[in-house]
């Protein structure tokens, strides 16, 4: 298939496709945060998270309105301020889901999957009824669109550094919070040991209620984020979950590195794959790998050493 | 969900013996006020036992007929346009009269984006409520999931949206157009206009765009000269990363992408294509899969420029048009916007009535007949004709795609095209 081209015009494809690459795998670490938190650090097996993210999707939205019709001027910036309320939306949505459901159930951790599936029925069936069965089209202010030419035929899509800036940025905040803050060394104890986490003082309960909602709020930047490149309507949240879920798990539930790692492994194998075959086959091939490196290693590939 | 069922078709099935025995019941408090003044129901419409000689739900004053989309689910988005549609289209001829003099009364199933389910409402509405005519289902999985209950029950079905084609059936009239229909007036239009030698076709991973490339496929390399097909791919539903593919576009240069994909892909689909700096104003793009409705949500400004080949647009310039949208809007609200399937849903329960009105009869045997050569020329797509199988007679039109999310025309058929579900040559 490359007979026909020239060997420039090979190097700059490969280029961009090495780029289109490391955005799928941004957007995978965005999904999958949120969610490594949850799954990871908790137990708790979130199915809900695609509607957390469609949340922060709406807020954005709603932002992008308010923005157009209130303070035109300040349109330039008004994604900022999205992913803020985004954060801010289904964070509390996620602290109260905590303290009406997930707190119940810490210690059926399988009923936890039935519960939040239902949950996520409820969210879509309610974000249908309130804001309408059609998706909604978001505006991006001006800046944020088309690509910057770095050579005649490498293009660079402005969107995609956006959202491996903003990536790079919450994952480096997410793993200050976990492993260099007394907060983060208190949820690190929970998971690995509640009852005695409780005795020496630390309150349980509340470090459950702030990690799920830190999770779920992380959950909503993601979705802010994805108005750029997907659909907003009430189902859109199910267009993700499958992924999340096989990053996370792939890479081993425990650990934020296994995160990252296993985005990249995925996203890169995905986006080659998709390159040389057609876009289904190169899902079966990623999807079968998946599965033989789990059966070999069902732990995932990262794994915390912690006595049983 | 439903309108008030009276068990009237019942009623009207013993109403004959009951009005004999008449004389015998002085005090007849079991019928209905119509059942009492029979002489106003006769004054305008034929006599019940005449036009309903399967026991369907038709009584003196109404008929009934069912609506069954989903109002759930994913495909909520698309089929709630139908569900107005055909509303709209009721309340219309109810306000013209209604049908053999009866009015149109509906109930409304949920088929909540679950196959088996909508085979099973379609039971329901086909042996419970009996209703006359059924108006719904929208993706072809859920077609094939009834088709099998309309032919045990013997229903009527009318189906709006655009699909593969392949099929004809007694009990279902296609309202949309079927795959020939809507794709090789598109790939003429375009090697003419354009110059069109090389295409690339895309399509989401199911039955409907993958038949439909099939037949472009064979269009392009059979029937238009010197043209090639540079890359043939599908995508599983609700992919959201194209950029892959759009790398290759971009190596392979077509003069064409022609698009099939569906649903929350559609919207990644054309953001992706315009952040990585393909201008739809210079590189053609041609789609048979995207309504007014599909660019609500992928945005004006991502699509404007794209070329979209179906039979309807909201902006069609003509007085039967002019006339539907603002009712449509008027019923629905202003900020509602009308595709093909919703134009193709409202012509259901019109069609109905005027095979009903031709054959003299609610009987659905005598409505399969009749259906044949049945005319609307008050369409809003402009005339429309009942092939005998089943199809429509329809023009198609390429619109393209502008900024504020309408089409502008830019090509339509001279004549109506045939419908040809089995096409020879394509398969």
């Amino acid at each position: 298939m490359f007979s026909d081209y020239s060997l420039a015009e090979l190097s700059s494809i490969f280029l961009m496709q090495g780029f289109a690459g490391l955005i799928l795998f941004s957007v995978f670490v965005l999904m999958a945060l949120g969610l490594a938190i949850i799954f990871g650090q908790m137990g708790v097996i979130n199915m809900a998270h695609g509607e957390f993210m469609i949340l922060g999707a709406y807020v954005t939205y709603f932002t992008s309105q308010f923005f157009l019709n209130h303070l035109p001027s300040l349109f330039g910036i008004y994604f900022f301020v999205a992913m803020i309320l985004a954060f801010l939306a289904s964070g509390a949505l996620g602290m109260a889901t905590e303290w009406l459901m997930i707190r119940h159930l810490y210690k059926r951790p399988l009923d936890t999957l039935l519960a939040t599936w239902g949950l996520s029925l409820i969210l879509q069936q309610v974000y249908r009824s309130v804001f309408g069965p059609r998706e909604v089209g978001v505006e991006l202010p001006g800046w944020m669109m088309g690509s910057l030419p770095v050579t005649d035929v490498v293009e660079v899509q402005i969107n995609g550094l956006f959202v491996m800036g903003l990536t790079i940025a919450i994952t480096v905040a997410v793993a200050l919070l976990m492993y260099r803050s007394s907060w983060g060394k208190q949820v690190r104890a929970v998971v690995q040991n509640r009852v005695m986490a409780g005795a020496v003082g630390i309150n349980t309960e509340k470090v459950d209620r702030y990690t799920f909602g830190l999770g779920c709020g992380i959950a909503g930047v993601a979705g802010s984020a994805f108005t750029m490149i997907g659909s907003t309507g009430p189902t859109s949240g199910q267009l993700y979950i499958v992924d999340t879920f096989l990053v996370v798990v792939f890479g081993g539930a425990q650990s934020l590195l296994g995160t990252i790692a296993s985005a990249f492994t995925i996203s890169q194998a995905q986006s080659t794959l998709e390159f040389f075959l057609s876009g289904s086959m190169a899902k079966v091939l990623t999807l079968i790998g998946v599965v033989v490196i789990l059966m070999l290693r069902p732990q995932g590939l990262f794994v915390i050493k912690v006595r049983r | 969900m439903s309108t008030h069922q009276d068990g009237s078709d019942k009623f009207s099935a013993t109403r004959r013996r009951l009005l004999k025995g008449l004389a015998a019941l002085p005090a007849a408090p079991l019928l209905s006020s119509t059942a009492l003044f029979p002489s106003r129901a006769f004054a305008q419409a034929p006599a019940t036992s005449a036009v309903n000689t399967t026991g369907l739900a038709v009584t003196d004053t109404d008929v009934t007929v069912g609506i069954l989309h989903s109002v759930t689910g994913t495909m909520a988005i698309s089929e709630t346009g139908s569900v107005q549609a055909e509303k709209l289209a009721i309340d219309q001829i109810n306000a013209m009269g209604g049908v053999l003099g009866r009015k149109i009364k509906f109930v409304q199933e949920d088929g909540a984006s679950d196959w088996p389910n909508f085979a099973e409402k379609a039971k329901k509405l086909l042996v419970n409520d009996k209703c006359a005519a059924v108006f719904g289902c929208w993706t072809s999985a859920s077609r094939k999931a009834v088709l099998p209950v309309f032919e045990q029950y013997n229903g009527m079905l009318y189906y709006p949206t655009f699909y593969e084609g392949l099929e004809q059936s007694k009990n279902v009239i296609y309202t949309g157009q079927e795959a020939t229909q809507q794709i090789i007036a598109g790939l003429d239009w375009v090697q003419r206009e354009k110059g069109a030698k090389s295409f690339y076709l895309l399509g989401s991973d199911y039955i409907w765009p993958r038949t439909s490339n099939k037949i472009a496929r064979k269009h392009i390399e059979n029937f238009m000269k010197g043209s090639k097909v540079v890359g043939e791919e599908y995508f599983p539903l609700g992919h959201t990363q194209f950029n892959s593919v759009i790398n290759k576009i971009k190596l392979t240069k077509p003069d064409v992408i022609y698009a099939i994909i569906v649903g929350g892909s559609n919207v990644a689909f054309y953001k992706q294509l315009k952040a990585a700096g393909i201008d739809l104003s210079k590189q053609t793009l041609l789609t048979i899969s995207v309504t007014e409705d599909e660019i609500d949500g992928i945005g004006g400004d991502n699509i404007a420029g794209a070329y979209s080949c179906m039979k309807y647009f909201q902006s069609l310039d003509n007085p039967n048009n002019k006339d539907f949208v603002a009712a449509f809007k008027k019923m629905w609200g202003e900020k509602t916007v009308i595709g093909d399937v919703t134009q193709a849903a409202y012509l259901g329960p019109w069609l109905w009535k005027l095979t009903v009105e031709k054959a003299g009869s609610f009987d659905i045997d005598k409505i399969a007949e009749a259906s044949a050569g049945i005319e609307f020329p008050k369409a809003p797509e402009g005339y429309v004709k009942i092939h005998p199988n089943h199809h429509l007679w329809s023009k198609t039109r390429v619109g393209q795609a502008q900024l504020d999310g309408q089409f502008k025309v830019v090509f339509e058929t001279p004549d109506l095209i045939e419908p040809n579900p089995f096409p020879k040559g394509y398969q």
